[in-house]
Order: structure tokens, then C-alpha cells, then sequence
């Protein structure tokens, strides 16, 4: 079987191209994560653990940013020292961003292969060591590039790079810088890992991974203990959702004997349509996806993870490790399309989580906080997108959300950073994040004004912006699906599996209504109306450093072009039609066949243009909505704020999911671990019984012992005698 | 007479041993290991008439050693009862554990 692989690489048609150097892609920011971990280790070394600027420092003293968090409280002192810039502050800047842009170097050039080398069946393999090998089970350690991977490879790559360089300007006054290039470049080498690798098991370790990085990265202000706490919440959270792929590769094992992806795809027709294992295996795999990708009921970390540097959030919490669900599910799109059910789950979980988290979305006033939603919100999306077949329109979606989601995140970054700056400057220790603190910033920040409006725009699905053609492609496809598929054909206990897709549909649409509600809020109350943040600071708010707007400027035009890259047959005038559904077809094509039940599911162009008009018509309604019925001008600064009251109370405080988990389920968890797993079993059981009961019962076998030892002569003398009577007796009586 | 002879030492011999095990005072005890010992020699005296003359010199042996023992049991008796002002040996018990 080896053989046989290495012989389909050698005359594969991507085999001596560009793309040969795919381990370079992955490798390349490891180097990076290795520079710079050192670096941060020796800076500890040489400053000791009492010095501010040594790698573990990250208290007050620069950080400018660490307002980011959730800082109101910093010392006052704060403002009399001068910022210690980190002493290998210079080769971090270099190494931490070059890894990136030779990483994506390499992922361009191995793209211009793979569309020089024509349509391509199968997937290009490197086959690097034999991994684990017991018994039935061979899983090489392998990375695969095919159509997907290479969509995921540039996005990670291309998006990572930017973000990479915006980080340069907005972390480079922290006493941390090392560190965190580390842990950024670390996280990068893991994404990659999850979507080159060629098999589940693999992707399973770039998954736990990248679960790992967003740890250290949420907490990597960890001196703060709300940041260690939502560093804590995001693994635990997430485990329950590892435990579930681990589930479903147990269970894919036992049923199918392969883990590798062309092993299963070539398996999965053993599997007959809609049969309990391949129900089970894709409802685990996207128990997995739920907790990774932040969908409901494990949605709760995600918007808790911004505790995190701002940039860390586009990147990791933005625009690609949460993804990696939608990956999953387009990665197994073979098996998902023999599962109904499992479909129809992924599609309710995603509407569900898309509206749901777009109401709350509507009345936060962290900026970040109403990014964080949103990013959960267009999660839903893409799972409707990806449980309903339509897994190149999830991924398509995917792409664009990654554009103009990093961009809104780092435009928030943007505005974070200048209001600290003043804040800094004046001695203020207001909530940076707050958007009642802020108003107005238009005039201060044009550029990432502008470039934010654009972002908005894109996400509220506003023609010509990359998020309108995803979002409609999403909703196009789920209305068809509705009408005839496998999944409008199946039941889900009971209910019609068109009922659930017209539903779908329906609440997808409330979504983009709520979206372009609180982007449009979110617009006004930072830029918009009167500036509220305070005479003094006022004259300090100053536009980002150009190394942090120009990845701003790239992403706006990503953002606004993106929607080429996948255009609906409608807009056939406007250029190629359905670039990226013809690119990904060799890879979910046969999927997509198999659920829209073998006929391209093409509707009349009129229904077309009524469902592109509708949508578009409730985007406009939303933003002008917002626009009418908020007014910035009314608006207090947070410590002025009076509490809401009603269902915005509710809303404001996310429906008190956080409260109705830790009464439900943390506190019992910790009330048992507490009386009987530490008291009973830990104490009473393990230390008490065994521990100190082995000792005790040495003890008294030692006191008996020495009892014989009275002391006294006439005592030892009758033991004598006793003795050799009954040897004497013995012998003689034998 | 062999019968007679070794009943004899038997009884001497238990009255000795029972005089170990049964008093306190340092002196009676050590006047009861020397009755025991004579008891021995009886034995041997007994034998030595019917299988030999080495009965005998074992005797004088065991004679000397008891001889050798008393002089320095007493020795050790005295140097007690200067340390402690007794000889009960109840009462000294320094070695339990």
C-alpha cells in the first residue's frame, strides 16, 4: 500500500512543482515559534523574574494594550514610567511577520502550480514517516493538498501574514513581544498542521493545537485573573467538543478501518444512506466542530476568549481556528452527505446559533464583545451553509467572513489602541473597549473609518461587498435544498426535513436583518456623533502607525472584492461564474451531488432574484433601521450609563447562559468534585485508607512487636523454656 | 542405680528451673542456675559408670566454668545492687522495647 502511494506521488501532475515544498508551508512558522520562544526564554534570563520587562512581566508597564482586556485599574505610577520596549524587540519584528510571508509565498506559488497542473482528481500526498502502526491501524504522518486544503492554506496564511504585521505595531511597546510571536507563530504552524494534514488523527493534533495556542494567547495577559479564567473557560469548553471527534474517529475505525480522508472517502460506500454509524459518526465529529467553532451549546467561551490581545482575536478567534469546524465538515462532506439527520442537526444548531447570537450581538457595548457575537452569529451561517450540502458556499463564506471579520477586528484594534493611547496619555481609567466611552472617532481615525464602513457593509450583505455574495449564496442554497433534496426528503424525529430548511431560511434571514442592526449600531456609537471621550483626551486620538493600517487597507479590499471569487449565475455579466464551487468541486463535489439527489439544484431566475432582492432589501432595512432609530448623540459614557431594563436587560446579559451553565453544571461539577472526589475519594479513600492506612497498619504490627521486649529477664526466660519444651515436645511426640 | 540417679538429677533440675522462672531476687536465681548445673554433673557422674571415665573429667570442666561464673555473677550482682540498691530484678528492665 506504501508502494503503492509513492508511486501515485511521483506521477502525480503536482509532484516537481512549487508545490513539492508543501512541508516548508507548516514548517517555516515553527522556525518561528523556536526564534522567538528562545529569545523570550533568554530576555527572561538575563532580566530575572523581578525585572517589569522580563517575558513574563506583562503587568502594567507597557501595556498600552492590556486596556484591551479589561483594564480600567491600572496603578497609578503607570503613567511616570517610560515604555520598556523588549530588548529583542527588533529581531522579533523581523522573524515573527518574514516565516508568515514565506509561508504564504509558498502557498501562492504552490496555488499557481496546482492550477497550472489542470483539474485534478486526486490529492497531492507527501508521505513523510510511517506515524503509528499497530496492528490493523497505519496512520502515516502525511500532509494532503488538494482544492480545499489549498483554499485553507491561503487563508491561513495570506490572512495570518496580515495580521501578523498588524501585530508589529499594536504589540510592540509589550513586555511580552517574544512571547507572543511565539505563541502567534506557534498557533500558525498548528493551523496548518489541521488543514494539511492527511488524515484525521493528524488534523486531530493541529486541532488540539490550535486549541492550546488560543489558551496561551486568551491569557496571555494572564496577571489579570479574568484573562486566566477566560483562557481556562475556552480549553475546558473545548474538550467537551475533542471528546466528541475523538468519539467519532473510535467509531470511524470500527466501522470503516481507515482514518486517512482518501481511505475514508474510498470506504464510505460501504456505509449505507442514513445508517445509525454514519449518523453517530458525523453527530460526534460535529460535537467537535460545535465546541471549536463556538456553535450552540458550546458557544459560551468564544465571546470570553476576546480577553485576548486584539489581534489574536482576528486571527484565532475570527478568522481561522474557529473555522476549523466548518473544515471538518467540508473535509467529511462524503460522510455528512450519507447522514440526514446529521445534516439537519448542523443545520438547526447553525440557525439557531446565528440568531441567537445576533440578538445578543444587539446590546453589548464592548466593541469587541458585539464582534464576538457576530463572529458566532456568521458561525451559524456557515453551518447551515456546510450541513446542508452546500459545502463549497460555507467555505465560500468561510472566506470572505475571514476578510472583512479580520478587518472589523483589526479596525477595533485600531480604534482600542488609539483610545488607550489617549487614555495613556491623560491619565484615564475608563473601560477603552466601552463604546459609550468613544463617538465620533471619525474625525480622529478616517482611515480605519472608512475601511470599517466597508467591513460593515460586507457583513450586513450590501451588493457589491464579498458578504453579500456568500451570505445569498448560503441562503440561495438552503432555499433550494428546501424544495428537493435528501435532507428536505428525511425526517428529523419527526419533523420534515423542508420544514427545518425553510425555517432555516427563515431565521438566516432574521439573522442578516439582527446584523445589520448591530453592525450599523456598532458604526454609530464609535464613529458617529458626538465625541464623547472626554475633553483632554480628545486632542490625543491619532490614526495607527502605517504598519497597522495597511493590513487594514488590504483587507478592505478583500472585503470588498471578495465576492468575485464566486459569483452567482445570475451575475454571469460580471466575470466567471462560481469560480471557487468549480475549484472545490473535485473535493465536495460528489457530496453536493449526492444530497441535492443528483440534479444541479438551479431555480428559476425569477425566484432568484426575488430571494437576492429580498435579502438585500432586509439588509438595507436593517441598517437604515439602526440608522433612524438610534441616536449616538443620546448616548452617556459607561460610568454615567443607567442600567436597561427588560428584555434589553436580558440581552445585555447574554441571556444568562453564563449564569444558567455555572448554576447547571460548573457548580455541581465543582460541589461533587469538591465533597465527594477530593473529601471522599481523594482525602478519605486514596490518603486516608490507603496512604495513611498502610502506615497505620505497619505502625501496630511494629507495637505488637515490641511488646515482646518487656524488659524483663523472668519473661524472656519462660519463652525460653516454653520454647524448648515444645521443640522437645515436637521431636519426641513425632 | 542409673534410673535412680537421673530421676534425681531431673527433679533437681526443674527445681531449678522453676526457681529461675519463678523468683525475683538476682541471688536465688543465680543460686538456682548453679543447682542446675549440679544437676548436670549428677548426669554425668550417673553416665560415667556405665560408659567411661569422661563423665568424670567433665565434670571437674563444668566444676571450674561454674566456679569462673559465680565469680564474676556475683561481681555483676554487686555492681548492680551499688547501681540500683536492689536486686529484683522485676525492677530492672532498662533493655525493653
Amino acid at each position: 500500500m506504501m508502494l503503492q502511494e509513492v508511486s501515485a506521488v511521483a506521477t502525480h501532475p503536482l509532484a516537481n512543482t512549487a508545490a513539492s515544498w508543501l512541508w516548508a508551508i507548516p514548517v517555516l512558522p515553527l522556525l518561528g515559534f523556536v526564534i522567538n520562544g528562545v529569545l523570550s526564554l533568554v530576555a527572561a534570563y538575563h532580566a530575572g523574574p523581578s525585572d517589569p520587562g522580563a517575558a513574563h512581566g506583562s503587568d502594567e508597564q507597557g501595556s498600552a494594550h492590556s486596556a484591551d482586556a479589561a483594564s480600567s485599574h491600572q496603578p497609578d505610577q503607570v503613567h511616570a514610567h517610560a515604555v520598556v520596549r523588549h530588548r529583542y524587540a527588533a529581531i522579533t519584528s523581523i522573524v515573527g511577520p518574514l516565516v508568515l510571508v514565506m509561508s504564504f509565498g509558498l502557498a501562492v506559488a504552490a496555488f499557481f502550480a496546482m492550477r497550472g497542473a489542470g483539474t485534478m482528481e486526486a490529492p497531492f500526498i507527501q508521505n513523510y514517516f510511517r506515524w503509528i502502526p499497530v496492528g490493523d491501524l497505519s496512520i502515516d504522518a502525511a500532509f494532503q493538498l488538494d482544492q480545499l486544503s489549498m483554499v485553507m492554506t491561503l487563508v491561513v496564511t495570506g490572512v495570518g501574514m496580515l495580521i501578523h504585521v498588524f501585530s508589529v505595531g499594536y504589540m510592540r511597546d509589550d513586555p511580552g513581544y517574544p512571547r507572543y510571536f511565539a505563541y502567534l507563530n506557534l498557533f500558525v504552524f498548528f493551523m496548518l498542521v489541521l488543514v494539511l494534514g492527511a488524515s484525521y488523527p493528524l488534523m486531530f493534533i493541529g486541532w488540539e493545537g490550535v486549541g492550546l495556542c488560543s489558551y496561551l494567547l486568551i491569557g496571555f495577559w494572564f496577571s489579570e485573573k479574568a484573562n486566566a479564567d477566560a483562557g481556562k473557560k475556552a480549553f475546558i469548553v473545548n474538550r467537551i467538543g475533542d471528546f466528541g471527534f475523538l468519539i467519532a474517529m473510535f467509531m470511524m475505525f470500527s466501522s470503516l478501518g481507515v482514518l486517512d480522508f482518501v481511505g475514508v472517502n474510498a470506504a464510505v460506500g460501504k456505509l449505507p444512506l442514513g445508517g445509525l454509524a454514519v449518523t453517530a459518526i458525523c453527530l460526534f465529529l460535529f460535537l467537535g466542530c460545535a465546541g471549536k467553532s463556538a456553535q450552540i451549546p458550546l458557544y459560551v467561551w468564544l465571546p470570553d476568549a476576546m480577553a485576548g490581545p486584539t489581534p489574536v482575536s482576528a486571527l484565532i478567534h475570527a478568522a481561522t481556528m474557529v473555522t476549523a469546524g466548518v473544515y471538518l465538515v467540508a473535509r467529511s462532506s462524503a460522510l455528512f452527505s450519507l447522514a440526514p439527520v446529521a445534516g439537519l442537526t448542523v443545520v438547526i444548531v447553525g440557525a439557531l446559533t446565528a440568531i441567537v447570537a445576533a440578538t445578543i450581538g444587539l446590546k453589548q457595548w464592548d466593541i469587541k464583545k458585539v464582534l464576538a457575537y457576530s463572529t458566532v452569529s456568521q458561525l451559524g451561517y456557515m453551518f447551515i451553509g456546510v450541513g446542508s450540502g452546500a459545502y463549497a458556499a460555507g467555505v465560500f463564506h468561510l472566506v470572505t467572513h475571514a476578510f472583512f471579520k479580520a478587518l472589523l477586528f483589526l479596525g477595533s484594534g485600531s480604534v482600542i489602541y488609539a483610545m488607550h493611547a489617549a487614555y495613556h496619555h491623560t491619565g484615564n481609567h475608563e473601560d477603552a473597549q466601552d463604546m459609550r466611552n468613544m463617538g465620533g472617532l471619525k474625525a480622529n481615525l478616517p482611515v480605519t473609518f472608512g475601511l470599517m464602513w466597508i467591513a460593515t457593509l460586507a457583513i450586513s450583505g450590501i451588493p457589491p461587498f464579498a458578504g453579500f455574495f456568500s451570505k445569498d449564496e448560503i441562503l440561495g442554497s438552503v432555499f433550494a435544498r428546501a424544495h428537493e433534496s435528501t435532507l428536505a426528503s428525511a425526517t428529523w424525529f419527526g419533523i420534515p426535513g423542508s420544514w427545518i430548511l425553510y425555517l432555516s431560511y427563515a431565521f438566516g434571514l432574521a439573522a442578516a436583518f439582527m446584523t445589520a442592526i448591530y453592525m450599523t449600531r456598532m458604526m454609530l456609537y464609535t464613529f458617529h456623533g458626538p465625541n464623547r471621550t472626554g475633553e483632554r483626551e480628545r486632542e490625543h486620538l491619532h490614526e495607527a502607525p502605517w504598519v497597522m493600517t495597511g493590513p487594514l487597507v488590504v483587507l478592505g479590499v478583500l472585503s470588498a472584492v471578495g465576492g468575485w471569487l464566486n459569483l452567482p449565475s445570475l451575475l454571469s455579466a460580471l466575470g466567471p461564474v462560481g469560480a471557487m464551487e468549480h475549484w472545490l468541486e473535485p473535493v465536495v463535489g460528489h457530496a453536493t451531488l449526492a444530497v441535492t439527489g443528483g440534479h444541479a439544484a438551479e431555480m428559476a431566475h425569477a425566484t432568484e432574484w426575488t430571494l437576492i432582492g429580498g435579502a438585500v432589501a432586509i439588509a438595507v432595512a436593517g441598517i437604515v433601521f439602526a440608522w433612524a432609530r438610534l441616536k449616538p448623540a443620546s448616548l452617556v459614557p459607561a460610568r454615567d450609563a443607567v442600567p436597561s431594563k427588560g428584555f434589553a436587560r436580558v440581552l445585555e446579559n447574554k441571556y444568562y447562559v453564563d449564569e444558567a451553565y455555572d448554576a447547571a453544571i460548573v457548580r455541581p461539577t465543582v460541589g461533587v468534585s469538591r465533597l465527594l472526589l477530593w473529601r471522599g475519594v481523594d482525602s478519605g479513600l486514596i490518603d486516608g485508607l490507603l496512604v495513611n492506612g498502610t502506615a497505620a497498619l505497619a505502625r501496630l504490627m511494629g507495637w505488637l512487636g515490641s511488646q515482646l521486649q518487656s524488659g524483663q529477664v523472668g519473661t524472656y526466660a519462660w519463652v525460653l523454656v516454653v520454647g524448648v519444651l515444645a521443640v522437645l515436645g515436637a521431636f519426641t511426640l513425632r | 542405680m542409673l534410673a535412680e540417679s537421673l530421676f534425681f538429677s531431673a527433679v533437681l533440675f526443674a527445681i531449678g528451673v522453676v526457681g529461675v522462672l519463678t523468683r525475683r531476687n538476682a541471688i536465688i536465681i543465680f543460686m538456682c542456675v548453679e543447682l542446675m548445673l549440679n544437676a548436670v554433673n549428677l548426669t554425668f557422674v550417673a553416665f560415667a559408670q556405665t560408659y567411661g571415665v569422661a563423665g568424670q573429667v567433665f565434670v571437674f570442666f563444668v566444676m571450674t566454668v561454674a566456679a569462673a561464673e559465680a565469680a564474676v555473677g556475683l561481681a555483676i550482682i554487686i555492681a548492680l545492687f551499688r547501681h540500683r540498691q536492689t536486686v529484683n530484678l522485676q525492677n530492672i528492665n532498662v533493655l525493653k522495647g
